[in-house]
């Protein structure tokens, strides 16, 4: 146990030292000004838009009701730029963990203390999963709150989905370290974003066979997202989020039409697990 | 305790694809023992030492450390390692480096600031204690390293070529910190191909040819075995060269040098005294040792051929 939290303590210092949490820090404040800007123009011209409407109460009413659901679109179009980055961020800690510190030879002194090998998949899998929760919440509360302090909306389901989306930033971290016990750093980034493109084309292939009501198409995607079913996480993330009219009507851009049911949560976590497994089963059986 | 080998391997073997890197390698080591480990290039030496630190997986053979089998937890908790190419945590300091190595060994901060402040002045980096190790030249890291392999007081440890990037000071130390464990009672597995600093330091020797142990030598017998003398004198007949036979073999007369193979030191004055009554002016006998050089050329073959 104690090893383990060395080998964490120890991937966070490299990520201080190595100057990544200062460039995440600095790109994600970046984002999320932009993002603010953006959404304040924007939102700007909507009040206008609705103050034209001001004498009929029903119009007002209808005037509402298109502002949330614009609102709701671009905070959802802001998460999902929040998804793309974070998981970039966990492909990219992760890709050179365990390949860099074996073709460095760095890690020949570590697992030769008196530890176990596991530790180390182990504490650095905790290590990134906490430096990933701290840029995704810098991120994503960074939008969310942008959003809130201009328009006073705030998403349901608020929780759910940055729990899904963050979890999606766990998968990805989790197959780019498991690709990274056995493949170099460029080779893991080369799997991890290809895997990625897999689901997110998978994802689309489902939206509209779903959409035209083809069923073989909408099979296609679901095979794509048991492959790798990142997507599938941010799929289910927007549906708890969007607006209960955009889901009744499959309108919101972001929202989504085939939603992956809580079953495919679950089956993520299995598949994250098993990654793992095999990850420190192949670092323990390995030369290094 | 005391009487379990050190390190102990039977038929320890390594292939990488097609090709054998260590082919049944047995050897013992005891306990308190500095043993040297010597061969060519690419002869398997250091996928020897990975093989018995558990982190290359023999193909087949077995080996204990300490009394446990390779890889076992209880025995890596007495053991030190300097890898060949000691590359480090570069974005840690000296001291940040040494803390990390020994909470690794799981040993606690008191007794481990201590130790630190030691060994920082034994290598000799005192100093540098909160310089990053980026800005460390090579010779630095490699004295770093050393530390490290020693921060738990190690009973056995394993040293690749621990002097390949030292100066001729560094190299001393190393010899010195050497010396040093093994009057500790420490014992000491150690690759090098500088064979005057193996001949110095070294209880045994095994030299490996092709992943095999082609030979095991005691270097204390280098000393008190059979030597050769050159002897430089004038008036040198046949006669008083053929007479050394007494006490010596493979004589070989050149003008005014004789050499020759003696079976033991005692016969140094009394050929010496022999030479005088024979009217002969003696100018030098000179004990010429074997050295460790012409051995290893001797066992491993001068072809060069990896
Ligand atoms: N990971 C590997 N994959 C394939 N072959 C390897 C690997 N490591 C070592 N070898 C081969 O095994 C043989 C022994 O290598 P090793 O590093 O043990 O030699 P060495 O005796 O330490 O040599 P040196 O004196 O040059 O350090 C060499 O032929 C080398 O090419
Ligand atoms: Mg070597």
């Amino acid at each position: 146990m104690n090893s383990i939290w060395t080998i964490t303590r120890m991937t966070f210092r490299e990520a201080i030292r190595r100057r990544i949490v200062l460039t995440g820090l600095i790109l994600g404040l970046c984002f999320i000004i932009i993002y603010a800007i953006g959404f304040h123009f924007i939102y700007i011209s909507f009040r206008g838009v609705e103050s034209t409407m001001q004498n009929a109460p029903s119009q007002q009413a209808l005037a509402h009701i298109a502002d949330t659901e614009g609102i709701n679109a671009l905070l959802l179009a802001g998460l999902y730029a929040v998804t793309f980055l974070s998981i970039a961020m966990a492909a990219l800690l992760a890709a050179d963990t365990l390949a860099g510190e074996i073709n460095s030879g760095t890690i020949q002194t570590i697992v030769t203390k008196p530890i176990r090998r596991s530790d180390v998949v182990i504490g650095k899998w905790l290590g990134f999963a906490f430096l990933l929760l701290l840029y995704f919440l810098l991120m994503a509360g960074g939008t969310v709150l942008s959003v809130f302090f201009q328009s006073g909306y705030a998403p349901r389901n608020l929780l759910a989905g940055m729990a899904l989306i963050y979890f999606e930033d766990l998968l990805v971290m989790s197959i780019s370290m498991a690709c990274s016990s056995f493949l170099s750093a460029l080779a893991t980034g080369g799997v991890v974003f290809g895997l990625y493109g897999l689901a997110f084309i998978g994802g689309w292939i489902e939206q509209f066979g779903a959409m035209i009501q083809n069923s073989t198409a909408v099979k296609v995607g679901i095979v794509a997202s048991l492959v790798m079913p990142s997507e599938s996480l941010w799929r289910r993330a927007a549906f708890e989020m969007q607006t209960p009219l955009a889901g009744a009507l499959n309108m919101s851009p972001f929202g989504t039409i085939s939603v992956p049911s809580p079953l495919m949560v679950g089956y993520t976590a299995a598949y994250l697990l098993v990654t793992m497994m095999l990850a420190i089963r192949v670092f323990e059986k390995r030369d290094l | 305790m005391d009487n379990i080998p050190a390190i102990e391997t039977h038929e320890l073997r390594k292939v990488f694809g097609e090709r054998a890197a260590v082919k049944g390698l047995t050897l013992q080591v005891e306990q308190g023992e500095a043993f040297g480990f010597l061969g060519p290039n690419g002869a398997g030496k250091t996928t020897s030492m990975k093989m018995l630190l558990g982190l290359i997986a023999p193909t087949s053979g077995s080996a204990s450390m300490l009394g446990s089998p390779i890889g076992d937890r209880a025995a890596l908790k007495h053991i030190g390692f300097l890898p060949e190419h000691f590359r480090f945590q570069e974005w840690l300091t000296a001291n940040e480096f040494l803390e990390l190595h020994g909470h690794l060994y799981g040993m606690d901060s008191n007794e481990l600031k201590a130790r630190i402040s030691e060994l920082l002045e034994r290598v000799g980096l005192t100093d540098f204690r909160d310089k990053l190790l980026r800005t460390f030249s090579k010779g630095m890291l490699q004295r770093i390293g050393l530390a490290q392999a020693l921060l738990n007081h190690p009973k056995l440890v394993f040293l690749d070529e621990p002097t390949s990037g030292l100066d001729p000071v560094g190299r001393r130390l190393v010899r010195d910190i050497i010396h040093e464990l093994r009057d500790e009672g420490t014992s000491v597995f150690l690759n090098s191909h500088l064979l005057s600093e193996i001949e110095v330091t070294c209880d045994r020797v095994a030299f490996i040819r092709h992943g095999e142990v082609a030979r095991v030598l005691e270097l204390a017998s280098l000393d008190t075995n059979q030597s050769d003398v050159l002897i430089r004198a004038g008036g040198l007949t046949e006669e008083v060269t053929s007479g050394l036979a007494k006490w010596g073999k493979n004589i070989q007369a050149n003008g005014e040098t004789v050499n020759l193979t003696i079976s033991a030191e005692s016969a140094l004055p009394e050929i010496t005294r022999y030479l005088v009554a024979k009217g002969v002016e003696v100018y030098a006998i000179t004990p010429q040792r074997v050295s460790l050089e012409d051995i290893f050329i001797e066992t491993v073959g001068k072809d060069g051929s990896l």
